[in-house]
């Protein structure tokens, strides 16, 4: 409660929390507050030779290609890009962080075969991995999402694994070390939140990216499929009309760029609530 | 240091041995056959047949592989299926535009990450601080496509500054590498506000502050050489990103990347295309990551090389 | 009796002294250099082993065959050839070539050429993917399954003369001697090339390859001693390639290129459309294209009759066409309008979703049921996916789309009891020569159902294929009129069996620049898209 009293006086913090809030609860609410069947595709939703339709009374948001409600799908595709956005991409940051101290921290065969392993992860081709699984497997959600997981941890462990072996050399490690301190509270009270303004420009940017991610790897089939809306998708299957149809690309691209900044916020008011010699930094 | 480098090159030969045999295994496995890709619509079973035993693919698993290794070492990465011809060339025609873009990309990003990373960090807090940190999302929520295109008409077809497409000037590099640069500086400049901000806080920048030095002087003689470090690190990562991921800024400015290759040979199951695009983006990523962790200690001498 | 028809070179003479009837308006102009762009790279030049979209205009641009079509049209003429015998039993060929020709490395072609040619596109070494158009010539068996270096059908009598013996009578045999797999190609050339002859053709066509620069742009002159005089038009033509279509039609506009290749991309297409400029710059004609849903006879519940014909009348092809801008018209039978043997008067099934759902429910399934529908994932295939998704839904059917890279599609629809239907989008069937059996064997007869076949809806009915092989016995041209009748009613029987839905006929759309001159059917041409030897630029 103390926190939430505290957010909610930063007015940056109170604005994220809201969107983030509104965004979640319209998710879950789709049904409810959409005005239309996200996949209907409707006979009056297209001009006579066949053009979506900007918005209007009708239509708040506009429609696509096909005729259907751009807000409709976009309240249900908010569903798929949470997941992908906060789950996938949460996994993926996580994973990243652990292997990226270890490696980073530990020295001799197990840090260095972890980071060679992280190598490896990078060189390989996961557009082919995500090719070959789209046509072997049924697909879905959690599947594009654990591919995403899967791919994207290796970034964030190459930036972690730097970082930490600057932070093992710096004095105050070096203190606590030669005052006896175990590993696991150097690792969990020293390096640990030194890293956390990292994972938290990985953790919201990344929303973003993996969103748009989503598109790609649905597009190869081993996402969501059609007619299953996602904010990714959305803006994928009209990219080419960003002229003739702007608001099916801009509007899917602002609710994004929205929701990953309003994570953001929220995530950097809560670190410097949690942690207040750090405030500022993320 | 020799005997670092040495252990170093047998990993990254190991690595590519992995990522060879990974990826040999993942075409075998992927649903569709490239000699009936290569026959197309009206070829009868039996010219299948005979493309298939031409190009070696009723033979095992292990057999096929085995001999594509047997090239490798030799330099040879065989020929593609569908353009009958050899792979090595065809790579490396397009090589070098990939590295100009890779280059020219990275240089942009850098730049401008670092200007943008640098002021948000010293302006924390403030109006600068915010329109960097929205900036940077921007950045990376924006589609490719559209920025690309979006660029593209700005400054090719209503200013007709650069060109809209092709190869070959400096004022062709310039739209796409602005294009990857400003999509991907926000990275740069998160991470290093991030990290300024951590070694602004310490306790050496502080005693130089309370010596007196001035804040220009702390800032880029004693705060930013630490905060280079994760961008170092950053762009082992986009050399890897721009080896194989910058297929649509490519076809976007017509530029005759690598990218460009990889997308048509993964659409017609050209295997050695593919296997080839992929050894070489792996090489590059290795030894971008080789580079990175060499760099480290010189950037920051407490860090040992390993 | 012997009749035999006998074509004298009066038909070429007359060819080559007004190649162009069709285009009334504008006389063409001679000279101008010319760029246009494509998306992809071009593959390869070679003649035996090209074979997309793309490379198949430029390969007949650059080879001649012994025969050819007139330019914007499916009518077939001599081209290497000057006249040709047909013997009456329809298993005899004979040939006199065109004299004096040359190669474009100065040497005269000679009939051992032509065999050379021909068999080094069936021997199984090239890896090329045409042999089987070749699989009436004598010998044919022997060379594709190794057991011969040559094929004994094809002789070379003398310099002038090729005869070719059939082991079946072939009525498409003078197609089958027009398609990019018949050019002619002087051996010395090939073997100097040392297996790179896709990047260093040498033929006796209209046009030279003066350079190739890997991954971004090949240049083509015009060949001097083409044998058709004023044959081409234009001096020279560059292909850009690694254009994305937008861009391309950005440049178009600006008047940096000429012609983008890969047409106006549907985003774009109603903006150029409705401006001030776009009847000039869109040109847009008939191909022989049939876009399809194959209803795959092997899997259930579409094993049965009446539930493929209820989803035929599901469909609401005219909702399609829209969806597509109106580039294409709502098809009810497999052949393209323009192939000869279309039946103007047929009238298919029509949109009609309560009786579709009658016939379901008199089939067992009155609550529908779930199945899968495969579609390629380049726009607009996977929205026409979706629109035919909705209206199965009216019905009752709960159809899956996946949308998959096309390797994969092909795939699926290649293994028996995989896909139960397919979006044709985007792979559908394109003649390779105009001519009704070219849509039978490989997608609907019992040939093509076969694992890694193209007959995906895996539909096998001997009796027809019975009278497709009597059709194609029907080799005397005097009976043409006769077989071209009873290959319409081939397609409008196999109807009856509904093993596909027939959606739509797309039209080609090609943007050009105002300043190209021709008749709109030489950028569409039905037989290789654009025409190179017929285009030209009005000064």
């Amino acid at each position: 409660m103390h926190v939430l009293k505290s957010m909610i006086r930063q007015p940056a913090a109170l604005f994220g929390l809201v969107v983030v809030a509104l965004v979640v609860l319209l998710a879950l609410a789709a049904p409810l507050v959409a005005p239309y069947s996200p996949d209907e595709q409707m006979f009056d939703g297209l001009t006579l030779e066949g053009a979506p339709l900007p918005p209007s009374a009708q239509f708040l948001l506009g429609t696509d290609a096909l005729g259907r409600d751009l807000l409709s799908r976009l309240l249900y595709g908010a569903r798929t890009s949470l997941v992908i956005g906060l789950v996938a991409n949460g996994i993926a940051v996580t994973i990243g962080l652990l292997i990226g101290i270890l490696s980073g921290y530990m020295r001799g065969l197990v840090g260095n075969a972890l980071m060679r392993f992280t190598d490896l992860m990078m060189a390989f081709p996961a557009l082919l991995l995500a090719i070959v699984l789209a046509a072997l497997l049924r697909p879905s959600l959690w599947i594009v999402a654990m591919v995403i997981a899967l791919v994207n941890w290796v970034q964030v462990a190459r930036i972690v694994y730097t970082e930490t072996r600057g932070l093992v050399e710096r004095d105050f490690i070096l203190a606590e070390r030669s005052l006896g301190a175990g590993h696991g509270r150097i690792l969990f009270y020293h390096i640990l939140p030194h890293l956390i303004p990292t994972a938290i420009v990985w953790g919201t940017l990344g929303i973003a990216t993996t969103v748009l991610l989503e598109a790609t790897l649905s597009f190869l089939g081993i996402g969501v499929q059609p007619p299953t809306p996602s904010w990714g998708n959305i803006i994928f299957e009209s990219q080419s009309y960003f002229q003739a149809a702007p608001w099916l690309v801009f509007i899917p691209g602002a609710v994004i760029l929205l929701t990953a900044l309003s994570f953001n916020l929220v995530g950097d008011a809560l670190r410097d609530l949690l942690d207040p010699t750090q405030r500022g930094r993320g | 240091m020799a005997f670092l480098l040495l252990r170093r090159l047998v990993q990254t030969a190991l690595i590519l041995l992995g990522v060879a045999a990974i990826t040999f295994l993942l075409l075998y496995a992927l649903p569709a056959d490239p000699a009936r890709m290569i026959a197309g619509r009206s070829a009868t079973a039996q010219t299948v047949a005979n493309i298939r035993r031409e190009l070696g693919l009723d033979q095992p698993l292990l057999v096929q592989f085995w001999t594509y290794l047997q090239g490798l070492v030799q330099g040879d990465l065989g020929r593609s299926y569908a353009q009958k011809t050899d792979v090595g060339a065809l790579i490396a025609a397009r090589l070098p535009a990939t590295l100009i873009l890779m280059a020219a990309g990275i240089f942009v990003e850098v730049l401008l990450g670092i200007a943008l990373g640098v002021l948000a960090a010293v302006r924390r807090g403030g109006f600068i601080d915010r329109l960097v940190m929205m900036a940077s999302f921007v950045g990376v929520s924006a589609p490719q496509f559209v920025a690309a295109l979006l660029l593209l008409y700005v400054f090719a077809v209503t200013l007709a500054w650069f060109p809209m497409s092709g190869f070959g000037t400096f004022a062709h590099v310039v739209l796409p590498a602005l294009t990857l640069g400003i999509l991907g500086a926000g990275w740069y400049a998160r991470m290093v506000r991030s990290a300024m901000i951590d070694v602004l806080n310490q306790d050496y920048v502080r005693t130089a502050r309370a010596k007196g030095l001035s804040s220009f002087r702390i800032v880029f003689r004693h705060a930013l050489p630490n905060a280079l470090l994760p961008v170092v690190a950053m762009i082992g990562i986009d050399i890897g990103q721009f080896m194989s991921g910058v297929v649509v800024v490519e076809a976007v400015y017509g530029w005759p990347g690598i990218g460009q290759l990889a997308w048509q040979a993964i659409q017609q199951v050209d295997i050695p295309i593919i296997m080839g695009v992929t050894l070489v983006s792996a090489l590059a990523i290795v030894i971008g990551n080789l580079i990175a962790d060499l760099v480290a200690p010189l950037i920051d001498p407490r860090i040992r090389a390993r | 009796m012997f009749k035999s028809w006998l074509r004298t070179s009066t038909v070429a003479a007359a060819l080559a002294l007004s190649p162009f009837t069709v285009l009334a308006q504008d006389s063409p102009k001679q000279g101008g250099e010319i760029v246009i762009t494509y998306k992809d790279d071009i593959a390869t030049l070679d003649p035996a082993i090209g074979y997309d979209w793309v490379n198949w205009s430029m390969i007949k641009s650059l080879f001649s065959r012994l025969m050819d079509y007139k330019p914007g049209t499916t009518e077939l003429v001599p081209s290497l050839a000057e006249s040709f015998e047909v013997a009456p039993d329809g298993l005899t060929y004979t040939f006199k070539l065109r004299k004096s020709v040359k190669f474009t490395n100065g040497r005269e072609i000679v009939a051992s050429d032509v065999k050379y040619s021909i068999e080094r596109a069936v021997d199984p070494k090239t890896q090329g993917p045409g042999a089987g158009f070749f699989g009436a010539i004598k010998g044919f068996d022997d060379l594709s399954g190794g057991k011969a270096t040559t094929l004994e059908g094809i002789e070379a009598p003398d310099d002038a003369t090729v005869v070719f013996r059939l082991s079946r009578p072939d009525a498409t045999f003078l197609h089958v001697l027009a398609v990019n797999f018949a050019s002619v190609v002087p051996k010395e050339a090939v073997e100097a090339a040392a297996g790179d002859f896709g990047k260093k053709p040498v033929g006796s066509g209209t046009f030279i390859l003066k350079d190739w620069t890997v991954g971004q742009s090949l240049t083509f002159e015009r060949n001097p001693d083409y044998f058709v005089k004023d044959m081409p038009h234009i001096d020279k033509f560059t292909v850009e390639v690694g254009q994305e279509p937008l861009v391309a039609l950005l440049r178009l506009q600006k008047g940096e290129i000429d012609i983008a290749g890969d047409g106006i991309p549907p985003a774009k297409f109603l903006e150029i459309k409705n401006s001030a400029e776009g009847a000039e710059i869109i040109v847009d004609g008939q191909q022989l294209h049939t876009g399809y849903v194959t209803l795959n006879t092997k899997v259930k519940p579409f094993d049965d009759v009446k539930v493929r014909q209820a989803v035929n009348m599901a469909i609401n092809k005219e909702r399609i066409t829209r969806i597509l801008n109106g580039r294409a018209t709502a098809a009810n039978q497999p052949l393209p309008p323009l192939m000869p043997g279309y039946d103007k008067a047929f009238p298919g099934y029509a949109y009609d979703v309560e009786k579709a759902k009658a016939l379901l429910a008199d089939a067992g399934h009155a609550d529908g049921f779930e199945t899968v529908l495969y579609s390629t994932n380049t726009d607009p295939q996977p929205r026409i996916a979706q629109a035919i998704q909705q209206d199965l839904a009216a019905i009752g059917i709960k159809a899956e789309v996946r949308a998959l890279a096309q390797a994969n599609v092909i795939a699926a629809g290649g293994t028996e009891g995989e896909a139960p239907m397919i979006w044709s989008g985007g792979m559908a069937w394109i003649a390779d020569f105009p001519d009704p059996s070219n849509f039978y064997g490989p997608i609907l007869g019992c040939s093509g159902a076969v694992q890694g076949g193209w007959n995906w809806s895996w539909y096998c009915n001997e009796a027809l294929d019975k009278r497709a092989v009597a059709a194609d016995s029907m080799s005397d041209p005097a009976q043409a009129a006769e077989r071209q009748a009873e290959w319409g009613k081939i397609f409008t029987d196999i109807m009856a069996d509904a093993p596909w839905v027939p959606v739509t006929n797309e039209r080609r759309v090609v943007a050009k620049s105002p300043r190209m001159g021709g008749d709109g059917d030489i950028y569409v041409d039905p037989t290789r898209v654009i025409n190179y030897d017929a285009i030209f630029v009005k000064q």
